[in-house]
């Protein structure tokens, strides 16, 4: 992964955002209160506004500089989870990263929003998406598998990951208040890690 | 969507502006990052700051001033301040004897305020507030959350900050009006995030959401309208059954501060009928009204509809509730007190 690759994510999630804006807007209309998107995407934006500062970079340094961009710009509950992972993961990822690397950086970026939020698998929340895909990203760089497979995989796992929230009860933000009257909807939150996740797996295809 | 509103993206900004003028006198507005602090700053006494979405007003940017907040950091329409905002404010106060953050309780407002108390150099406590009877399985979810029950403990915590108290005395006052206090709220419309622009959520136009939160979140059960002394009688049970978990006696000598609290979209007229249907109701149950505010100080957006709010008096309480207090959505001068 390169400096640049990493900045070519950001506009690509940015429009990413742009074009699912219906299907995220309806989500959290349905079980949150109608600003999950308005926020992540002022997050992209407050991105693409630094991508000159990112740009050469040290991998570890671009990463800390997107959390705290991040922390300061999206607020809500998404902005310290997604402010948490990238902090965490810049404490972890090499500047010249190995697939391992990038695996244990990812998978200490997992449990920062674990800690974070206080939330586990089955909460229906990002976790449901984020939690498998790190176990599987371990689970294949442990076994030596080649990257365009790990490509594949993961983006098949966080798809998954996001309808397994479809028939979760929420426990953790706004849509706790409804518990089994949310049963049925796909979590926002979810949805968007997908997005991203495999957004950025098209992009190092 | 029909609104007052330049660009969308600026509604925030445009409307704290419009604050900061009206209130120049007592209030300075600081905008990148934003936010307000009182203009003069003491940093003698414990620095009060809270803090949350926008879409609220007053709260809690109108109560800064004498005898309640130091500092509010406003978010997004219903969503969270960031960390940087609060440290920037602190940082500008540079208080002495701590920092006292007063957080509703929501999961975003709950970890953004807890980022900024582990990047700071000062002392600090939270008091969460969580006065919302609505949600009854507390134990399971994030918890109850914080509405307007959080208006009293920012004038009662105010007060004995204004006089003195130290931070460990403020928090745990805070923490007292708050396990004091019990609100729900009813939904007669939804509300509409003006960057959104469309409503929240769907209500049929003769149905009412029982237990709705401050950001049109869903609350107990959805159902027909029917008359207001009905949906009083629900109201206020939910709230006596809350004290009554709480085993907190209402029939206390000191008696209880009722606030019943509009939504925005609701006129007065309409909020002192309900108050009138809640003082029927506490007179038959022998609960003695001691003090009482009517009138929108936790609003959600254009949402038409209303809250009530108990909160059992105490002396401690009660004294601190009376003591003068000057910002620019509550003000009073009790000589006596």
């Amino acid at each position: 992964m390169r400096n640049d690759s990493i900045i070519k994510c950001i506009d690509s999630v940015a429009q990413c955002f742009i074009d699912s804006e219906d299907e995220i807007e309806s989500l959290d209309r349905a079980i949150g209160d109608g600003d999950h998107y308005i926020n992540i995407k002022r997050g992209s934006f407050a991105l693409q506004a630094i991508k000159s500062d990112l740009k050469g970079l040290p991998i570890p340094d671009t990463f800390k500089k997107i959390g705290m961009n991040l922390m300061s710009s999206i607020g809500g509950a998404s902005g310290p989870l997604f402010a948490s992972f990238f902090i965490a993961f810049s404490k972890h990822i090499e500047d010249r990263e190995s697939l391992q690397n990038f695996s244990l950086a990812f998978s200490h970026g997992v449990e920062s929003i674990m800690q974070r939020g206080k939330a586990k698998l089955g909460d229906k929340t990002m976790l449901d998406v984020l939690i498998p895909v790190s176990e599987k990203l371990r689970s294949l760089t442990d076994a030596g598998c080649e990257i365009k497979e790990i490509i594949k995989q993961i983006d098949l796992v966080a798809k998954d990951g996001v309808l397994s929230t479809k028939e979760l009860i929420p426990t953790k933000g706004r849509a706790a208040g409804l518990a089994d009257r949310a049963i049925g909807h796909i979590d926002p939150g979810a949805k968007t890690c997908q997005l991203i996740i495999s957004t950025v797996c098209d992009e190092l295809k | 969507m029909k609104k007052f509103i330049n660009e969308k993206d600026d509604f925030i900004i445009d409307s704290l502006k419009g604050f900061a003028r009206a209130h120049e006198d007592s209030v300075d507005l600081s905008l990148d990052p934003i936010f307000l602090t009182r203009k003069e700053i003491n940093p003698k006494k414990v620095l009060l700051i809270s803090g949350g979405g926008s879409g609220h007003e007053p709260l809690h940017t109108g109560f800064i001033g004498k005898g309640m907040l130091d500092v509010a950091c406003p978010g997004h329409v219903f969503t969270s301040p960031t960390p940087d905002q609060m440290i920037a404010a602190i940082e500008h106060c540079q208080p002495e004897s701590g920092v006292l953050f007063i957080v509703k309780n929501y999961s975003g407002d709950v970890m953004n305020f807890e980022m900024a108390s582990e990047m700071i150099d000062f002392d600090h406590q939270t008091i969460l507030t969580n006065d919302d009877a609505a949600v009854i399985n507390s134990s399971y979810t994030t918890g109850r959350r914080g509405v307007a029950g959080t208006v009293i403990v920012e004038k009662v915590v105010g007060s004995l900050a204004e006089l003195g108290g130290n931070l460990i005395a403020c928090k745990n006052l805070g923490d007292k009006v708050n396990l004091h206090s019990s609100s729900i709220g009813v939904a007669l419309s939804s509300c509409t995030i003006p960057a959104a622009g469309k409503p929240t959520f769907d209500i049929g136009n003769d149905e009412i959401e029982f237990g709705v939160g401050i950001h049109g979140e869903p609350g107990r059960k959805r159902e027909k309208i029917k008359q207001a002394h009905l949906i009083v009688n629900d109201m206020v049970s939910a709230i006596l059954n809350d004290f009554e978990e709480k085993s907190l006696n209402l029939r206390d000598s000191n008696g209880i501060l009722l606030l019943v609290n509009g939504f925005a979209g609701t006129p007065l007229s309409e909020l002192y009928l309900i108050y009138n249907a809640v003082a029927e109701k506490l007179k038959e149950k022998k609960i003695h009204i001691s003090r009482s505010m009517v009138g929108n100080y936790t609003t959600s957006l254009d949402m038409a509809g209303a809250s009530i709010t108990i909160c059992l008096l105490d002396d401690e309480i009660k004294k601190h509730w009376d003591s003068p207090v000057n910002t620019p959505n509550l003000r009073w001068d009790n000589e006596n007190v």
